[in-house]
């Protein structure tokens, strides 16, 4: 039956061999020299939303895909790295490149944090608990009048382009290659987690928790190291937004529909894979911007009406996610002799 | 701050709370008998809601007079929901069902919102209005008729679970699949029969909330968080644990916000929540 189709059966994805490291590489190329061809800001913009989603669909895929656990409140990770890097910026004239890095630390904190209590618990309370703790977030920080409350925190214009302040005024093309860079070293050191001993270890706390324990894993030690990993991915992304459009305020940056989306381009393209992420995100990304030029801003919903769709369906008929469509023997890596 | 103070905000828990407890059972029942968590029960109550206003508006139905439509449209809904969702992904990881019914939760919303645009409404001049005073307290008439209507549903869902044929086959299920299976009782059957039910419940809250509530797109987003949080609190799949729960959330709502802060009401709830979770995982009170 399709529905217990086991995500074990793929599991070989996770291993690359050597065509699909040849297609990367052409892929990795072009995207290099894409703004090269003089792409309008337009195809940059999608460009660089496909990497930041991308990123951000892999981090959620650490914790689900990896370690098992449903976090429906992921989009916390985002603003506050968004709003660490922002506010050290603001009051403190902190360059974004060092706030990037005390962000990933605060929210590697604020995950370990929420997971010692919660990672020991069962799945449902685990989620149950992210979807709180994501809008008690919002709502904090919606009335703390030192991050600005409501209307957030403006950043300053620099006088010109800078590439300390990690502000680029009249072209994205620095942008465009600024979160490239994180994409790529993103998806690098999850590929090198998920092969690592962590990673099978995690994978083992997912598939069976009681053989990995009997095994002398720790088990609420492996979630918690994957939550925080989990953040320390997502973490970036936000600052790096909060740096693109130039403003923090709690409901963009502790939106719940960052953790949905994220939710639903792992699932999408293949929850627990490592590519999964980046072809759900792939497809979606566009169809969503691409729907917002052509139904204006009050399309909104219609999006979101096609995306609560597609994951039912997916969910349906294909579990494994689209990426389970691929012929095997392209994705399996080559008997050994 | 005086007594009547006080005394008002226990009151005004006490009656939200019976809501938050009736909507909560619907949930309670579903996850008990299933093992699957209805991440869409808010929207179902926006659902509900939504169609007594329709009833109303369109057909000129009071609120009150259209409460057994209103439920038989949830049951009707909840049956579907399984037949067309849940059936497919009973066997699928707790991953992929929390996916599911979280996909269906946009779903609605999002087609609710293009229906019917994000406006709030409300329903003029219902059968029910004003209020009355008691000891210096003020009820809403809605309100307080509204909890009477869901104390009783209550107390109808429990004999129906604890004393009738078919919810003690539910119970069966509940506890196990495969022996209920033996002994001739249809788990897919029973399993509709819970989706209805639990929707059922919604379908009475959201009727009656219609009297007093606005009706707007995102209505259910509080009340399902608020729902998990007394599933949680009574321990999951336990029924009168819910009744509890959800009294014990009005009233910390009610007076959290009169002692503390207002603008902080969810937050004192959902502490209560990782309360629970952490130091009484099992939830405060026993199976049904």
């Amino acid at each position: 039956m399709e529905n217990t189709l086991n995500t074990a059966r793929l599991e070989p994805v996770w291993h690359t061999n050597r065509r699909i490291m040849l297609l990367l590489a052409a892929l990795a190329l072009f995207l290099v020299i894409f703004p090269l061809f003089g792409p309008n800001s337009f195809y940059l913009h999608l460009m660089i939303m496909i990497f930041m989603y991308a990123v951000m669909a892999q981090s959620w895929n650490v914790i689900a895909g990896l370690s098992g656990q449903i976090s429906l409140g992921h989009g916390l990770f985002f603003g506050i790295g968004a709003y660490t890097s922002s506010f050290l910026f603001v009051e403190y004239g902190v360059t974004p490149w060092i706030g990037i890095f005390i962000g990933m630390f605060f929210s590697a904190v604020i995950a370990v944090l929420i997971g010692i209590p919660m990672l020991r618990l069962s799945g449902h309370y685990f989620a149950i608990a992210t979807l709180l703790i994501g809008i008690s977030f919002q709502l904090v920080f919606q009335r703390w009048e030192w991050v600005g409350a409501a209307s957030g925190l403006w950043i300053p214009l620099t006088e010109e382009s800078s590439w300390l302040a990690l502000q680029f005024h009249d072209s994205k093309v620095p942008y465009y290659y600024v979160f490239l860079a994180f994409f790529i070293i993103s998806y690098f050191f999850v590929w090198r987690l998920s092969l690592s001993k962590i990673g099978f270890r995690l994978r083992a706390v997912r598939d069976d928790y009681q053989a990995a324990s009997s095994l002398g894993i720790d088990v609420s030690k492996y979630k918690i190291i994957a939550y925080a990993i989990s953040a320390i991915v997502m973490a970036p992304m936000g600052s790096l937004f909060a740096q693109y459009i130039l403003i923090v305020d709690p409901d963009r940056m502790f939106n719940l529909e960052i953790s949905i989306l994220v939710l639903l381009m792992t699932v999408l393209g293949g929850i627990g894979n490592i590519w999964g992420p980046l072809i759900g995100v792939a497809i979606l990304i566009p169809i969503s911007e691409y729907s917002r030029i052509y139904l204006g801003g009050t399309g909104g919903a219609v999006d979101l009406i096609f995306y609560g769709l597609i994951l039912m369906l997916i969910c349906i008929f294909r579990p494994a996610g689209l990426i389970s469509l691929f012929p095997k023997h392209i994705l399996e890596r080559k008997k050994q002799r | 701050m005086t007594f009547e103070i006080i005394l008002q905000a226990i009151v005004s828990g006490l009656l939200t709370g019976l809501i938050y407890a009736l909507i909560a059972a619907g949930l309670s029942l579903i996850f008990g008998l299933m093992n699957i968590v209805n991440f869409a029960h808010g929207e179902h109550l926006m659902v509900s809601m939504f169609s007594s206003f329709w009833l109303w508006s369109l057909l000129g139905l009071d609120p009150l007079v259209s409460i057994p439509i209103t439920v038989l449209l949830m049951a009707l809904c909840g049956v579907l929901t399984h037949y067309l969702l849940i059936r497919y992904i009973l066997k699928a990881k707790m991953l992929i069902q929390i996916c599911a019914t979280f996909g269906l939760s946009i779903f609605i919303r999002a087609l609710a919102q293009f229906l019917w645009t994000p406006d709030f409404r409300t329903v003029d001049k219902p059968l029910l209005e004003g209020r009355i005073e008691a000891a210096g307290v003020f009820i809403g008439q809605p309100q307080l008729f509204a909890s009477v209507v869901c104390l009783l549903a209550f107390v109808m869902l429990y004999l129906f679970v604890t004393k009738t044929e078919t919810g003690l086959a539910l119970q069966a299920t509940a506890q196990d699949r495969e022996a209920a299976e033996i002994l001739g009782i249809p788990s897919n059957r029973m399993f509709a029969i819970g989706w209805a039910i639990g929707l059922g419940c919604v379908g009475v809250a959201g009727g009656m909330m219609t009297n007093y509530f606005f009706i707007f797109t995102d209505v259910g987003v509080n009340f399902a968080l608020f729902a998990f949080v007394a599933v949680a609190l009574g321990g999951f799949g336990s029924i009168i644990g819910c009744l509890y729960a959800g009294i014990i959330i009005g009233l910390v709502e009610s007076l959290g916000g009169l002692l503390i802060d207002p603008s902080f009401k969810l937050l004192y709830v959902f502490a209560i929540y990782l309360l629970v979770v952490i130091y009484k995982p099992q939830g405060l009170f026993g199976r049904y």
